[in-house]
């Protein structure tokens, strides 16, 4: 057997640097959505392969929900600042202010409020394409994206009209007002992500790992409570999403598998304190991923639904 | 903790008409392979109760869209991943109804290997020989022919032996070497992960079995070192000094290995230099090899962009801008003779004009048709094209990688074609340069 040989997470590691430099040197403005989640990580150091030891050619862009986890977002600020890049964040609330989007009446989840911030930012800034961590294995209507996605002027995925990708050669070619997202992940599983983490020892925020952390019971899922409501001279972020006063909030051992926001992260019960029990927890799982999404759980074609209307 | 023991990655398609039992098979093969969740089962026995009578319909695990769903179809190439302890698997599910070449050419494209479904009651088909053709013009390395539903004609040797016979009197027409031939039942699970009881005939492999166990090490090109230059790496404000002159070469070597001290020519300019480093950020490399990403520094200040390819200067490509090569096209505007398109080859993009359309190829007879009028979406053909500068190139049947390309129409920006190129009639000389010096 020859030693010229490349492993599973060889194999799409340079498959993924290949589609970062293909967007470096295919579009003018481009950004990297850039979460703090494991798969965003993942991201971050493919950049760093595939750029070092030049800069990074692109701009981390955020939109909060205004109901993040705060170790998302410290951990998320300080990995820009360590690697040197521009941290972009556009937050529902400042669209709410600027009128871009409206609150949605009896609806406390802001997961599709995202939506219009994003595309207001990628207009704002000009973006014509923006990296995502999206994964083909999360989800069935991700299962048929391609690594580039092409999206109209206004935003929208049309998935009985994609472009083939045949080979390595993506077709990156844009009209102006059109834009085009890219997913390098698109062939990782969960478990690559978290080998990968591994091997690389990437750092990953704490609510991974097991802590305490008081619960209540919402839509068969441990949510967790959210902080308290200090500042009085504004509304509560968080009115309608805490707990009733005839809710049982229990402290739990748990940890996230998935992040979304505070209101609808499902915690799993873990007691997995390091990147080798994660794996080991994934590997005997019986659940998806995304199981402990409440944005997905919506209908069966929500994923579908909100990719149409320019989600990423 | 140690790092766990190394796997390899195999990339397959699945093709077969319609109600072959596709989509079975892959729910099949992730069912028994324990690759499914117990939320993707609730969801499948939710389905059930909707649309399939209260049967679980393994299909239902690969149509994932809404219209899928609906109308019973499969739109388009759906990935699926899975995993045994042995190996993981990409599969490439492509839909059997129309437009089926396109997506069987898109799914093929970064395939290791080909399941093609053979119903065992029909036997060789139209479809068959199609799939077999596209899985021998993409040059596949493996195929599997999947004979399927063996339990619907009571499990016969003579049946299987039968349809074994009819392909290999045509598979010597094609250029496959390695296919294999399973007898299952993909419904009832027979031989695709657990061996049957029912063919104590049949001494081969179960399919996975096989997925497992196929020699893939050799897939990749590891002859002439091809690499095109995907991205200049020049750092703006090093903090390290060292790297204030920095001229990097960043890209995925398509083809061979690389060495520092390596001589290479660039091409087109037949400008010549030493391999000085092989960046990474895990640290400098004395070697590298397919399909490997790197950055390569030369030991020369040479004036390189993205769209060069840097090549070892054993084995040189071709260099032409008057190409010869089969297309399969995938678009509803048909190809005609005197169209104009833009032509992507490795990290090039250049103008490329159809001078002539040769034949267009019936992929059931495997007969070249002279001189169409046109080439419809799905057909596969041959034409000649004039490129607006050179490509440095080799056979798509040397390197799949070096000898690909996409056309790309102007305006739309749609991706038209796929086009295989034929092996250059010369190759670049070593002495070759562009410069008059």
């Amino acid at each position: 057997m020859s030693s010229y040989h490349l492993d599973h997470l060889q194999y799409l590691e340079t498959e993924a640097i290949h589609v970062m430099r293909e967007v470096a040197a295919g579009f003018e403005r481009p950004a990297l959505l850039f979460s703090g989640g494991k798969d965003s990580i993942c991201l971050l150091r493919l950049a760093e392969k595939a750029f070092r030891p030049a800069e990074i050619p692109m701009p981390f862009l955020n939109v909060e929900t205004g109901h993040e986890f705060p170790e998302l977002i410290e951990f998320r600020d300080r990995r820009a600042a360590e690697l040197g890049a521009k941290l972009i964040v556009r937050s529902v609330d400042e669209a709410f202010a600027k009128g871009i989007a409206a609150p949605t009446p009896g609806q406390i989840s802001r997961n599709q409020l995202q939506i219009p911030v994003l595309l207001a930012a990628i207009e704002e800034f000009r973006f014509d394409c923006c990296i995502g961590g999206a994964r083909r294995d999360e989800e069935k209507a991700r299962a048929k994206e391609r690594f580039f996605s092409f999206r109209d002027a206004f935003g929208q995925w049309d998935p009985k009209n994609q472009r083939p990708e045949i080979w390595n050669l993506y077709n990156a070619r844009l009209n102006p007002g059109e834009n085009m997202r890219v997913f390098p992940l698109s062939n990782w599983t969960e478990m690559d992500v978290w080998e990968y983490i591994r091997k690389e020892r990437l750092e990953v925020p704490n609510i991974y790992f097991s802590h305490t952390r008081d619960c209540f019971r919402k839509g068969g899922q441990w949510i967790p409570v959210p902080p308290p409501h200090t500042d009085s001279s504004k509304p509560d972020p968080y009115a309608g999403a805490r707990p009733g006063p005839n809710e049982n909030v229990r402290s739990l051992v748990v940890r996230v598998r998935t992040i979304a926001d505070m209101i609808s992260t499902g915690m799993i019960e873990s007691p997995a304190s390091s990147v080798d029990d994660i794996i080991a927890e994934v590997a005997a799982a019986r659940v998806t991923e995304r199981g402990s999404r409440a944005d997905d759980k919506a209908s069966e074609a929500a994923m579908e639904d909100r990719k149409k209307a320019g989600y990423f | 903790m140690p790092a766990p023991h190394s796997i390899e990655l195999l990339r397959f398609n699945t093709c077969g008409s319609v109600d072959d039992g596709k989509s079975t098979l892959i729910g099949r093969l992730l069912y028994d392979s324990k690759s499914l969740m117990e939320d993707q089962i609730e969801a499948l026995e939710r389905s059930a109760d909707i649309t399939g009578g209260g049967q679980i319909n393994l299909a239902n695990l690969t149509d994932g869209l809404r219209a899928e769903r609906e109308q019973g179809i499969t739109i388009d190439v759906a990935y699926r991943y899975f995993a045994t302890p042995r190996r993981k698997f990409i599969v490439a599910d492509t839909p059997g109804h129309v437009q089926y070449t396109r997506n069987m050419v898109t799914g093929a494209s970064t395939a290791n290997l080909s399941v093609v479904l053979v119903d065992a009651r029909q036997g060789v088909i139209e479809q068959s020989r199609r799939h077999t053709y596209i899985a021998s013009l993409l040059r596949i390395p493996h195929v599997v022919i999947a004979v399927n539903k063996m339990d619907l004609v009571g499990w016969s040797e003579a049946r299987f032996q039968e349809i074994r016979d009819e392909f290999e009197s045509f598979l010597p027409l094609l250029d496959l070497k390695d296919v294999k031939f399973i007898p299952m039942s993909a419904l009832n699970g027979d031989n695709v992960v657990e061996p049957s009881v029912h063919t104590p005939w049949f001494a081969g492999p179960t399919l996975l079995g096989h997925l497992e166990t196929v020699h893939i090490g050799s897939d990749w090109n590891m002859g002439a070192f091809r690499f095109p230059v995907q991205w200049v790496n020049r750092p703006n404000n090093p903090r390290d000094p060292h790297l204030h002159d920095f001229r990097g070469f960043s890209g995925q070597i398509a083809g061979g290995i690389v060495r520092v001290g390596q001589r290479v020519m660039v091409l087109p300019s037949g400008l010549k230099s030493t391999v000085k480093e092989i960046w990474t950020l895990d640290g400098p490399l004395q070697e590298a090899f397919c399909p490997q990403s790197v950055t390569l520094v030369l030991a020369d200040d040479l004036d390189i962009s993205r769209g060069d390819t840097l090549v070892g200067m054993e084995f040189l490509p071709g260099l032409s801008s008057e190409l010869h090569a089969k297309v399969c096209w995938m678009h509803p505007r048909p190809l005609q003779r005197g169209r104009r398109y833009l032509l992507k080859h490795g990290t090039q993009i250049v103008q490329a004009a159809v001078t002539t359309v040769e034949n267009r190829i019936n992929v059931a007879t495997y007969q070249a048709e002279p001189e169409p009028p046109e080439l419809a979406m799905n057909d596969i053909g041959e034409i000649r094209l004039k490129t607006a500068r050179p490509l440095a190139y080799d056979g798509y049947v040397t390197n799949r990688l070096t000898g690909a390309f996409v056309l790309i129409e102007q305006g739309t920006n749609a991706t038209v074609a796929a086009g295989m190129l034929h092996p250059p009639l010369e190759s670049v000389r070593p002495e070759y340069s562009d410069f008059a010096i």
